[in-house]
């Protein structure tokens, strides 16, 4: 596949995301099963007629968008690609609330038309004017993995130098409770830095919206080169260490070469042994880091692992809060992500420093 | 990029027929699939017209031969079952011989189960394993584990234009040669949620949809699903594969108007058309026949005439919206229309547009209201969806 480089980023999550030149240094902790983002100034972004009619999910998007094509300098991409697990959850479910409450009466469009999964793609497109390749993936935990394939073959296909990609997802508060009710989330409340021990079935909810702007041209404001990426739909744990050995093998890596891996470590019990089996096997001895306890499990979560894996690479440093283990890198050039969820839809992405 | 993309294989369930068989004939003798609603209750029933598969979910549960205790949404129940025929059809013995994918596409996923069950959930236990179907993906890996597809496996939703985005992608997937074989196509059911959703835009009809024409009062919803199996030319070599068509252009662009509706020159939808053809290296009069999007809208048929006469000027090819047989099945809808399109190039005819009488006085687009055999060689589809999304796809016979 062509050199592809993260050209700019923009995050919205539960913690301090928003200022490009600070990398997590002042971590919230939380004690909830619920994380939500945290609100920016929607009206630095946002024209207030237009925000009014977007739910938090769109709103979130088209910031985080925003941010990515501001730092490359972009004004309109040639592509824009979003992912998204649930779509816009929240007009989906008003729509979905009054039908059911109100015996499919006394219903407004608005709602409904807000609530189509492409939404936050069509709201960026429409906001830049943008009449460029538009697509939204939908496939669960692979939804922003599947972007970033997307995007590696425009530009193989020489039709695009910029790509706007992304991944988000917003917290629905019905879907929140059925969740809660088939055990997908925690029982009780869990403190940060103690989910990962939290020895308990499922995990925190979260939200958020994590947007890049894709180049195949390096620039000043590079973060890392996206080496390759590739997604699993079902895998075994015998399988894990073949696959990951194969997926390095073909970029001409050996585990030895990755300085840091970073894990979609989400502290559910019966699930984190994908993990586990990584973090005592083959990586015993490289640099483990993670990131869901805090910014909560979505399924374009790795969106927000993808931002923070750039950041590494870029800032050189690691904040504390995110380290797995005691081993120490000495610089971070090859950052291997692995994600899952609940043991489908695995994925595995290279980054490299450039 | 010179590689060429066969289709191997089809399979379809809609309205008009549970088999691409069935379908074919349904077309033939102009027979829609429009009906009054059956397998919903919804206060709308006398008030609207749908395309609906007349099985009930306890039926295909029968003929895919799933235990009682499955979870499937009916768009999976649907999915599977058309996903099987096309691999069938394709003569596929072992799905892991190569690196095959699957591309998906759905606009309601699992609705149908969220919207009946939506408090019953807190209350009834029983329910409860269909809590996890709701979301897009979830068809889309049930029709991979009934397949056998294990690696990449992915799921498209940009509205009504959802799967001719994952045949575009199942075929760049191919020419690249990331892939050597996907299954590509689409989903979707009927649910309370859309169907009120497109009653408050005031845009459903109370009878049959008449695409195209002047007094057009709106469409039929429809449920269906149809999935193609893409293959490269080594694997045609290899196994010696009959190849139905071929995938030969594909574009997509946004028009970036309106959330909801298309601009009035239909700018999003003559992008699309244009870079189909600069991918199929075509001209447009080398266009036989155009399978519209056509859903009888009054928006949609104005607009996407308007860019047909941008692209094609005044020869316009020979023009049908089949969405007069199934009713406009969302994310479906470009599947089933790239079953049809193919049909058209296997045997060589134009299936007529139901229910035209009066010609749009602003664009005298008349589209084709008998069944037309002729030469045909190449077949442009469109599809545009919710959110500015146009598509457009290319087959050809050779």
């Amino acid at each position: 596949m062509e050199a592809c480089y993260i050209n700019g980023l923009g995050c919205v999550s539960a913690q301090h995301t928003i200022d490009k030149n600070q990398f997590l240094d002042d971590i919230i902790s939380y004690h909830e099963t619920i994380l939500s983002s945290i609100n920016p100034n929607y009206k630095e972004y946002i024209p207030p007629a237009a925000a009014r009619r977007m739910a938090k999910g769109i709103k979130m998007g088209v910031v985080a968008s925003s941010l990515a094509l501001q730092e490359a300098e972009i004004t309109i991409p040639d592509a824009i690609i979003s992912g998204t697990g649930f779509g816009c959850l929240k007009d989906s479910e008003k729509f979905l609330s009054t039908i059911v409450d109100n015996d499919e009466e006394y219903l407004t469009p608005t709602a409904f038309i807000q609530s189509t999964h492409n939404t936050v793609g069509a709201q960026i497109a429409l906001g830049l004017q943008c009449k460029a390749y538009n697509f939204t993936y939908v496939h669960a935990a692979v939804s922003f993995e599947s972007c970033l394939i997307d995007a590696q073959l425009k530009f193989y296909e020489k039709e695009a130098t910029n790509i706007l990609v992304g991944g988000v997802d917003e917290v629905g508060e019905h879907t929140y409770k059925l969740h809660a009710l088939i055990n997908h989330i925690k029982k009780d409340k869990v403190n940060t830095f103690d989910l990962k021990n939290s020895n308990s079935v499922g995990t925190i909810f979260g939200e958020g919206a994590s947007f890049f702007s894709l180049s195949n041209v390096k620039q000043k404001s590079t973060y890392a080169q996206l080496t390759d990426v590739e997604i699993i739909s079902q895998l075994t744990l015998e399988k894990l260490n073949e696959r990951i050995e194969a997926f390095l093998k073909k970029n001409q890596f050996s585990y030895k070469d990755i300085d840091a891996v970073v894990l979609g470590v989400n502290g559910d019990v019966d699930y984190d042994h994908f993990y586990e089996h990584l973090q005592t096997g083959v990586f015993k001895q490289t640099q483990q880091l993670y990131y869901k306890h805090l910014c909560g499990e979505y399924n374009t979560a790795s969106s927000f692992g993808f931002w923070l894996a750039a950041k590494l690479i870029k800032h050189q440093q690691v904040p504390e809060a995110i380290k797995l283990n005691n081993i120490s890198a000495k610089s971070f050039k090859n950052v291997l992500l692995y994600n899952q969820y609940r043991g489908g839809n695995h994925s595995f992405i290279l980054l490299q420093s450039c | 990029m010179s590689k060429k993309v066969a289709i191997t294989g089809m399979g379809i369930i809609s309205s008009i027929g549970t088999t691409v068989e069935e379908n074919y004939h349904a077309l033939l003798q102009c027979k829609p699939g429009i009906s009054f609603i059956s397998n919903i209750q919804t206060r709308h029933e006398k008030d609207i017209m749908v395309g609906e598969i007349k099985l009930t979910n306890d039926e295909l549960i029968k003929q895919l031969k799933l235990p009682v205790s499955n979870n499937y949404s009916r768009t999976a129940l649907l999915g599977v079952l058309a996903a099987k025929q096309a691999v069938a059809d394709a003569k596929i013995d072992n799905i892991s011989d190569c690196k095959t994918g699957l591309i998906s596409a759905t606009s309601v996923g699992g609705m149908d189960k969220t919207e009946k069950y939506y408090y019953d959930y807190f209350t009834d236990e029983n329910p409860q394993k269909y809590i996890e179907g709701h979301h897009g993906g979830d068809a889309t890996q049930k029709i991979a584990k009934q397949l056998g597809i294990t690696d990449f496996v992915t799921t498209i939703s940009t509205a009504c234009s959802s799967s001719a985005n994952a045949i575009m992608l199942g075929a760049r997937l191919i020419k690249s040669g990331e892939l050597d074989r996907v299954i590509v196509g689409g989903a979707d059911c009927l649910s309370k949620f859309t169907i009120n959703g497109f009653k408050t835009l005031m845009i459903l009809s109370d009878t049959y949809c008449t695409p195209f024409d002047e007094n057009r009062k709106g469409l039929n919803l429809g449920e269906a699903a149809a999935f193609l199996v893409l293959e490269s030319d080594e694997m045609v070599k290899k196994h010696d594969k009959k190849v139905l068509a071929y995938v030969s252009g594909y574009g997509n662009a946004n028009d970036a108007f309106h959330q909801t509706a298309s601009s009035e020159n239909g700018e999003g939808a003559t992008l699309a058309m244009q870079k189909a053809f600069k991918v199929a290296d075509l001209l447009p009069e080398q266009i036989d026949y155009i399978n519209a999007h056509g859903t009888a809208t009054l928006n949609n048929d104005l607009s996407e005439s308007k860019a047909i006469l941008r692209v094609f000027g005044s020869q316009v090819p020979d023009l049908s919206s089949t969405k007069s047989y199934t009713g406009h099945t969302l994310a479906a809808a470009a599947a089933i229309e790239a079953v049809y399109a193919v049909l058209a190039l296997q045997h060589q005819v134009v299936f007529p547009s139901l229910n035209f009488k009066t010609v749009i006085k602003e664009t005298g687009i008349i589209p084709v209201s008998t069944l037309k055999e002729k030469k045909i060689q190449h077949v442009l589809s469109n599809s545009f969806g919710f959110g500015g999304n146009c598509s457009t796809l290319i087959f050809s016979k050779n």
